[in-house]
Formats: C-alpha cells, structure tokens, sequence
C-alpha cells in the first residue's frame, strides 16, 4: 500500500516539476507568433490583393499555416505555388481558378483629367500607393503599386486602368527566341 | 588565404618580360587588318543625331533642353542631379527635334528616351571652360569636370568615370587598357597610334587624382606599332611602364588583364581597388583629356566600321548619336553580300545584332562589325553536350561551363550560382570551343536577367508588406484615437450636464416643449390650409 502510494507521489512529483518547468519555458522562451507564418508569408507576393478571400498577404499565410489549400494565388503563379508546396510537404496543385488567373504584371494608372478627388481609391489601397486628397487630383506612385486591383472598383469615374509594366532594357529577359540577338561567337575555322 | 605577388616581384617579372597567365582563353583569327591599315577618318555629318539621354551603368540625368530648343555642339543636353548620372551633351549644333522613345544600342531592340537633333550643318560649338592648369586645381575640382564633361568607361561597361576616379584607396598599379583583345575592332589600336600623345596627357591627369604607384599601360603584342608610339609618348615618365602582353582571347577582360600582368586575382564579390589595381581603358584616357585640358565633353569617339560586307573598312570619328546607317554608308556597306542583313554593334565574341539602322553610336559603341555571306556563319542548331569539357579548359575565370549550363537551362537558379554564375564575363570563350554549338552565354545571360528579376521582386514585395502593415498600424491607431475622442466627448457632454445642476436639463426640456409646440401648431395650419384654398 505505502509502496503505492509513495510509487503515485514519485509520479505525481515528476509531473509537477515538469509542469513547472514546461510552464516556465513557455514564458520565457515564448515565440512572439508562428515562425511557418513567417516563413509562409516570405513566400507570398506581397500584393495584397486578397485575391484567395483573405485580407492580405499575411492572413492567408496563417491560413496556409491551418491547413488551408496553396493554390489560391494569382499573383504568385504557379511559381508560388511550388515553393509552398516544397515549404509545407504537399503536392502542388495547378491554380484554383476560381480565384483568379495568373497575368503579367500590372500597375494601377489614374486617368488623372477624369478624377473628381474622392479619395475612394486612396482608402482602398492596401500599401499607401496612391497620393492625393480631397477635391485634388490623386496618381498612383508606381514604385509602390502591387497591381493589386482593389482601387479599380471604388472608383466612382472609372477613371483607373491597370495597365501592364512596359518591357524596358532594363528589365529585358533576354529572349531570344523571339528576336535573333545576342553574341554570335565566332566560328573556329 | 592565397599569397599575392608583391609590388617588387610584380616589377622584377615585368621588367624581364616574364608576365604571368590567366588560366583558358582562345585564339580567334584576328581578322584585324581589314580595318587598320588607314589613318582615322573624319566624316561627313549625318543629318539628325539621336542622343540616348543614357548611356552608362546608373541613372538618367536630368533633362535641361525642350523640343524646339537650338543647341550647340557640346552643349549639356542632361544634368548630373545624382552622382549615378552621367550628362550627356548634344555632339552636334542644330535643333531638337524630339524627346522621345527611339530604339536604343541595346540587344533587346526596346526604345529608351532620347534626344533627336536635327542637325543644322554649322557645328558651331559651345563655349567651354578649359582648365589647363589642372596640376593646381583641387581633387573634387577635376572629379567634377569629368563627370560634367559626360566621361563613362569607353571599353564597354560604361561605368561612369568620375566614380571612378573619385578612389580613396592606396594604388599600387593604375593600369592603362590597350589590349582590344576581340577580333576584327581596332579602335584603340588606331587611337594609340594617332594620338598617344593625348591618351598620355589623360593618364598624367589619372596620376595626378590617383596618385598611384606605378602606371602600366598593356598593349597586345599584335599591335606593335602602337606599342612604339606610346612607348616614345610615355618615355619620359619613370613610373609609365608600357607591357606587350601576349595576344589571347579574353586578355582584355579586366580581371584577367590584372591577373596577367600581377598574378593577383579580383574577388569574387570585390573589385579590382581591393587588390591596389585600377583599370582604365585607353580612349577613357583620351576623353579624360579632353575634358580636364579643354573643357570639351565628349561627344565623339573612335569607331571601327569592319567586315567583309564593307568595301571601305576603316576607323572613323563618330559623333555620339549618329545613326549607324550613316556610318555604313561611308564604309561602302553592300547588303548583297549578306544573305540577309546582319549588323553587329561590337566584336563578333561579344557583340549584338542590331534590330535597325536607325540605332544611334553611344559612348560604348567601338565597332560596327557587317559579315559576308559566309564569314561569320550563324550558329545552326545547337546539339547535345557531349561532355567534352573543351568550355572548361577555356573559361578565363575558371567557372564550369557545363554545369553552370544545366542549371541555367533547367532553370535551377540557385545550383547556377553555387557554381558561381556572376564570376561570368560573358566572353563567349566556351561557345567559341563548342563542338556542339551550344550558345552558352545566351543561356548564361538568360539566368542572370532572371535572378535580377527575381531578386527585384523579393525587394519590391518586401517594401510592400512594411507599407501594408505600417498601414495597418496606422488604421489600427487612427480608430482608438477616434473611439477615445468620443469617448472622452461623452464624457464631458455628460459633466456639463451634471455640472449646473437642473438648469441644463431645464434648458433640454423647454426647449422639447418648444418644438412640441411648434409641431402642433403646424399641424393646425395643415389642416386649415385645404378649406382656405377653396
């Protein structure tokens, strides 16, 4: 009976110590939130878009985290989509189309004669990319502008087009496929 | 860590003409007496010139002309706002006749801004400020003058020179690069013939900002008649060493050239300062020149106009701008004996195809190479690597070849780089030793473009979320701030109304009764109105 007893009281000791120390650790190395979250949303573009029915980027990588599906992001591509895959050990799916298609990218131009200065647009930008006030005129500060979208609806003039990021010879990938350019080494005679 | 040579054994090896190596390396034919038989031609003016308001590694300068405006020979067309910009200067009087997107010297065959001057015939120039007495004058002095006079590197990078120049660090060799290593350009060869004297003056202007302590200038051993002239042009100078470096495919290349003449390697992610070297080419030393002694930017260079296409093959002085249709016709271009037109902006290793005639000269073109028929026959079909591993034992940095292939091509970025992608030069060495034709660079310069792209869109997504969630904060704080506003605005509503006891209240309820009174009364009216109507 004491053998008992006293085998229960061990037992019940260990898990007190035990508790006491898992408990102290969880304070003291708490990790302010979910480093797959992070890791996650390092991986998303960033658009902003809430093109897969989140509220941005980061919502969607906490999603992701809870086991929702990866293939729910236009901007990102198929490109996207491996690397999560490869991040959370699934298989990677073709995009979900219902959320949209994969495009080149694209900026948000204001038709800045049109604009009546509503400031719709400047609230719905989810990055601050538009300048402007009231009753001003208000343009997209193209640096900052993810194509996202979201501006185009607000728009009470329809005065904003998005339109595509023109090719430049900076930012020329080199298809030559196309054009027949590039080094033409010589040939050993 | 690797032993470098020092300063003495550098000097003692060449002294005795004893250079080292750089490791692969081919030896095309050189095919570089077509064009270097006759003296630098001065030609005609073309009717407009295009001036591409950029024409360097950096940033756009600031545009100070209007469409309509006449300018002058050498007037600034750009201002430099930003040390990365470099001015550029209208190479010939007239009037601008557009600011706008016209095809630019660049692979892609995209449009970039640029500046059209229709040309009036006059040349008249515009007033420089020459400062001759530049031993007196101060660092920053000269620095500016050259970065005004529109100075980027003329061997191909255009790298702008002032940046250049404006060097902290000790120099040991300042070197001097007259290899012009690809086949068929003889550009410097020719400059160094004609005008030693003034490449000369530009390196004594070098000396002076960098003070350096020994000057090397490197000529390949095919060119030995400019050897001899900047031999006598530089006798004077104890510290001016001019090398005959043996001729090899990519000796001109600057890191091979360093590792040629000190045996020093550049690293990998440093540059050529690091290991007390600088390099500069031989008509950046000419424009230097011409900027500091007189004032004049530059707005023409050397051009060497080749191939068996052209009857008169021949180096001329082009103005910055001119389009290459121009020049072809004074070399006497015969588009029948192409198949099909080709024109070549550079060497046939590392040169491009042009998209148009109508594409401008800028401050880095050195050649306009136009091939026969059967002189420089397109690369059919590429086949299967056989392994054979002939790009490895050519490739003047010592990369794989092959390996750097594969993952380019399957898009393996990040296996590319373990191989080290970016030591690449692009010389076009291994293509050259090809048994298979495989145009290697083109795959090399694919996965590069790539991983910039892609690294530009990390940033760019990075500064985004920063925006998105300092936006959010800021949503956040904007609402407390408003909920503690009417917070504190029901509170005091609430004290006010505490505060003079009843008489508030009072206020409220006579003035309800007011209204009660006021409503009723209307309401009679309402009711009378129909039978005053009738």
């Amino acid at each position: 009976m004491t053998l008992t007893l006293i085998a229960i009281l061990v037992v019940v000791l260990i898990a007190l110590v035990f508790g006491a120390l898992l408990g102290f650790a969880s304070i003291r190395f708490k990790v302010e939130s979910d480093p797959l979250v992070e890791q996650i949303d390092n991986l998303l573009p960033q658009t902003q878009c809430g093109q897969c029915g989140y509220p941005g980027c980061r919502p969607y990588a906490e999603a992701i985290a809870n086991g929702d599906e990866i293939n729910k992001c236009p901007p990102g591509g198929e490109a996207t989509i491996k690397d999560l895959s490869e991040l959370m050990g699934v298989e990677a799916k073709p995009l979900d189309a219902a959320h949209g298609v994969e495009d080149v990218k694209k900026v948000a131009f204001i038709r800045e004669a049109e604009c009546i200065g509503c400031t719709k647009c400047i609230q719905a930008c989810p990055v601050d990319a538009i300048l402007g006030a009231a009753k001003q005129m208000h343009t997209v500060i193209i640096d900052e502008c993810t194509g996202c979208d979201l501006c185009v609806d607000p728009c009470p003039v329809d005065c904003i087009d998005m339109v595509p990021l023109h090719d430049s010879s900076e930012n020329w990938q080199w298809n030559f496929k196309q054009v027949s350019v590039g080094d033409i080494p010589l040939r050993q005679l | 860590m690797k032993m470098f040579a020092d300063y003495d054994q550098i000097m003692e090896r060449i002294s005795l003409q004893n250079l080292w190596d750089f490791p692969g390396g081919v030896h095309p034919t050189q095919k570089k007496s077509l064009s270097n038989q006759t003296d630098i031609q001065r030609i005609d003016l073309p009717s407009v010139v295009h001036i591409p308001v950029k024409q360097h590694i950096g940033v756009n300068g600031e545009l100070i002309v209007k469409e309509g405006d006449t300018v002058k020979k050498g007037q600034p067309l750009t201002t430099s706002e930003n040390s990365f910009a470099v001015p550029v200067h209208a190479s010939t009087s007239g009037t601008v006749v557009a600011i706008s997107d016209h095809v630019a010297a660049h692979p892609s065959g995209l449009s970039e801004l640029t500046v059209t001057i229709e040309c009036d015939g006059k040349d008249s120039e515009y007033e420089y400020t020459p400062m001759s007495d530049y031993a007196q004058r101060s660092k920053g002095e000269i620095i500016q003058a050259i970065c005004a006079a529109g100075i980027s590197g003329m061997g191909g990078a255009g790298f702008p020179t002032h940046l250049k120049a404006n060097n902290v660090k000790p120099i040991e060799f300042l070197i001097i690069n007259g290899i012009e290593c690809e086949p068929y350009i003889t550009s410097d060869d020719r400059l160094m013939r004609e005008h030693a004297w003034q490449i000369r003056q530009g390196i004594d202007i070098l000396c002076h900002l960098l003070q350096p302590k020994q000057v090397l200038i490197a000529i390949e051993d095919n060119k030995p008649e400019a050897f001899e002239t900047m031999s006598i042009a530089c006798q004077q100078e104890d510290n001016y060493h001019v090398v005959k470096v043996p001729t090899k495919y990519p000796a001109g290349g600057e890191k091979q050239l360093i590792q040629v003449l000190t045996s020093r390697e550049v690293p990998s992610d440093g540059l050529p300062v690091d290991i007390g070297c600088l390099m500069y080419n031989v008509g950046t030393c000419y424009a230097i020149a011409d900027a500091v002694i007189e004032g004049k930017p530059l707005i023409e260079r050397v051009v060497t106009i080749t191939g068996e296409a052209v009857d008169a093959p021949q180096n001329v002085w082009a103005r910055i701008g001119t389009p290459i249709k121009h020049l072809l016709a004074q070399a006497q271009y015969h588009s029948e004996k192409q198949s099909y037109p080709r024109i070549i902006m550079g060497g046939p290793m590392m040169g491009f195809t042009l998209s148009s005639v109508q594409i401008p000269v800028v401050k880095i073109t050195n050649c306009i190479l136009v091939p026969a028929a059967k002189e420089l026959p397109l690369v059919e079909d590429e086949r299967a690597c056989i392994r054979c591993s002939a790009c490895a034992d050519a490739c003047p940095a010592s990369l794989l070849p092959q390996q750097m292939f594969w993952h380019s091509k399957a898009k393996e970025y990040e296996k590319a780089q373990e191989y080290n992608l970016f030591d690449c030069i692009e010389c076009g060495a291994c293509a050259y030793v090809c048994p298979s034709e495989i145009p290697l660079v083109h795959y090399y310069r694919k996965a590069k473009a790539d991983i910039r792209q892609q690294q530009l869109e990390k940033e760019k997504s990075e500064k985004a979320r920063v925006r998105f969630e300092a936006r959010k904060d800021r949503l956040q704080r904007e609402k407390e701030a408003r909920e503690e506003k009417h917070r504190l605005a029901a509170e005091a509503r609430k004290q006010s109304l505490n505060k003079d006891g009843g008489a508030a209240k009072d206020k409220i309820a006579a003035a309800l009764a007011r209204a009660k009174a006021k409503k009723a009364k209307q309401q009679a009216q309402l009711k009378d109105k129909p039978s005053s109507d009738e």
